[in-house]
């Protein structure tokens, strides 16, 4: 904008009292935007080539070339299928968990708790974010797996008829419903962070118009921050699902994962995911395709990832006149 | 519909700053009353205390009463989220909500009180309250686009439509045209006019002209200097307020000697 008036205020005479040289500040500034901007389409796109030229290989081997990856499969899609599935089923499941509970914690720091508790419990949220995904996979294995298999057991026992609860529990508690579980934790810190900032940024206009109609506390909420936020929410839950897709030592941790197809939450058979998979079969990949067909599956996360976070800007789009930005 | 304000002996604290100092004052039913006074004198404060929006703000709060048709707004056991819902507040900046169409923004005080409502008496309603706001025309064909599309002028409209749908006994307008152009402000005062046969009208104002246009009785605020106090100084018919005020601030202020 600055460089612009300034080529107009030029432009017309000649030695004119307007007449100026260019700021260096602005240079250094513009040139650092400039650089920066570059720099990160370069990173994306070194990995882009980097996965293309690798994974393609290994996408189109015969079995027979990576026996310790594809050995039982027919196919590089038959391999990286029920992986994909795991990957995405684990991630909309922590998210399940994470969402309406971060919402829920956003809300009460932003419009409910007294300002002090509001700070503490921000920063141990925050804190929450801090711990390694090593830890938490320790934790999982260790104490939240053997203690969730009780409920399981009641689950499966009294709600088994729904095909989510049925099959046998597994004994040790280490399924995609504890994998999920301690992602959500994982994804909930992120999450209820970008909540809490939109929540905080509604408006004080639209929480009075709210009141002033005879809202409630929580009718204002519905009326006026809700729908503010709402595609901030979608954000910050798009973010969390980034985490949780891409999510690697916890998942390889906690999930004891037999590589199938199945919606059985409780189950000892669970489908693995694509990045626990990676870090669990590279030790022993080391040779003929094998490698290759891992990047392979990095390949297809890419492009997963990608499609998601093009959903979630869809759906963010799809109401723009309603958004309140105008 | 319309009701009668009484105030007794109020005054308005934000923490331990007073605010506003023992006013009293009645307000009649179906007239508009209009509150004047310099920047910071109390008179917007004391506007929410009518219907109870100012404890939106922490810290504040009033001591006194204030009684409409006899019922005291701040006896125990008094509901704030009730009061408001008899007590219409239309404000500074015009304030639809962004996320929703005209048509939700006209009802969406109504749907508060009451759900169950059927489609035609909604679609009834809309027309009314917009009518009411002399709105209808200029809106009739795009009530399912968002509010927010509208002009200044017609979004404040659309604020005196969501607020007169609830039918409120008492209507409080807040500088209402304060963020708005001088044709858009005809329009709003126009229709205060009209609002005044069926409702009891409050309206703060920094533009002396428009109190002397559009009400009937007129308050003087004033404060004695920063940190000090607003008051309520004067308040009689807005003829005698702008032609023979009986205090001499009053006259000050009217004519232009301060503030």
């Amino acid at each position: 904008m600055m460089i612009l008036m300034d080529d107009t205020a030029t432009g017309g005479r000649s030695a004119g009292s307007f007449q100026g040289k260019p700021r260096p500040g602005d240079r250094v500034f513009a040139g650092t935007a400039l650089g920066a901007g570059i720099l990160i389409l370069v990173i994306l796109a070194a990995v882009t080539a980097f996965l293309l030229i690798q994974g393609v290989p290994g996408m189109l081997a015969d079995p027979a070339d990576a026996p310790t990856t594809l050995g039982q499969s027919a196919s590089f899609w038959h391999y990286v299928g029920p992986l994909a599935f795991g990957t995405v089923w684990a991630s909309l499941l922590a998210l399940l968990f994470a969402v309406p509970l971060s919402i829920g914690i956003a809300l009460f720091i932003s419009h409910y708790a007294p300002r002090k508790l509001a700070a503490l419990l921000g920063y141990v949220i925050d804190l929450l974010a801090a711990v390694p995904s090593v830890v938490y996979g320790l934790w999982g294995i260790t104490v939240f797996a053997p203690a969730v298999v009780p409920i399981y057991t009641w689950l499966n026992a009294h709600l088994g008829w729904i095909p989510l609860f049925a099959g046998t529990v597994s004994v040790t508690g280490r399924t995609i419903l504890t994998a999920a579980m301690v992602l959500a934790v994982m994804v909930l810190p992120i999450i209820t962070a970008i909540c809490r900032e939109v929540f905080l940024q509604t408006p004080r206009l639209h929480e009075e118009a709210a009141l002033a109609l005879g809202a409630t506390r929580w009718e204002m909420i519905r009326m006026a921050v809700l729908p503010f936020a709402r595609p901030g929410i979608i954000s910050g839950a798009m973010l969390g699902l980034g985490r949780a897709l891409g999510e690697t030592m916890a998942v390889a941790m906690v999930l004891s994962a037999s590589g199938i197809v199945t919606f059985q939450l409780l189950t000892a058979a669970n489908p693995s995911t694509i990045p626990a998979n990676i870090a669990l079969k590279f030790g022993e990949a080391g040779y003929g395709l094998n490698v290759n067909v891992l990047i392979g599956t990095g390949l297809v996360l890419f492009v997963v990832t990608f499609a998601v976070n093009a959903l979630a800007r869809w759906i963010v789009n799809r109401r723009k006149d309603f958004s309140g930005a105008n | 519909m319309s009701k009668r304000i009484d105030v007794a002996d109020l005054n308005v604290y934000y923490g331990k700053f007073r605010a506003v100092e023992d006013v009293t004052m009645t307000i009649e039913p179906r007239s508009v009353t209009a509150f004047i006074g310099p920047s910071g004198c109390g008179k917007s404060t004391f506007l929410r205390t009518l219907n109870r929006m100012h404890e939106v703000i922490p810290g504040a709060y009033v001591e006194g009463t204030v009684t409409m048709d006899g019922e005291n707004l701040y006896g125990p056991g008094v509901d704030p989220v009730r009061v408001r819902r008899q007590i219409g507040m239309v404000f500074q900046r015009p304030n639809p909500f962004p996320t929703m169409s005209i048509k939700e923004n006209v009802l969406a005080g109504v749907t508060l009180n009451n759900r169950r409502m059927s489609a035609s008496d909604k679609e009834e309603l809309v027309e009314r309250s917009l009518r009411g706001a002399n709105l209808w025309e200029e809106v009739k064909n795009r009530l399912g686009l968002p509010g927010s599309g509208l002009s200044g002028g017609q979004q404040q409209r659309l604020c005196i439509a969501r607020a007169i749908a609830m039918a409120p006994d008492v209507l409080l307008m807040d500088e209402p045209c304060s963020a708005l152009d001088p044709i858009s402000t005809l329009a709003i005062e126009d229709l205060i006019g009209e609002l005044k046969a069926n409702y009891t009208v409050v309206i703060v104002t920094h533009n002396m002209q428009q109190a002397a246009r559009v009400s009937d009785t007129t308050a003087f605020f004033n404060i004695a200097g920063t940190g000090a106090p607003g008051k309520l100084i004067e308040m009689d018919h807005t003829e005698k307020i702008f032609h023979n005020p009986s205090q001499k601030a009053t006259e000050d202020y009217i004519t232009g000697r301060f503030g």
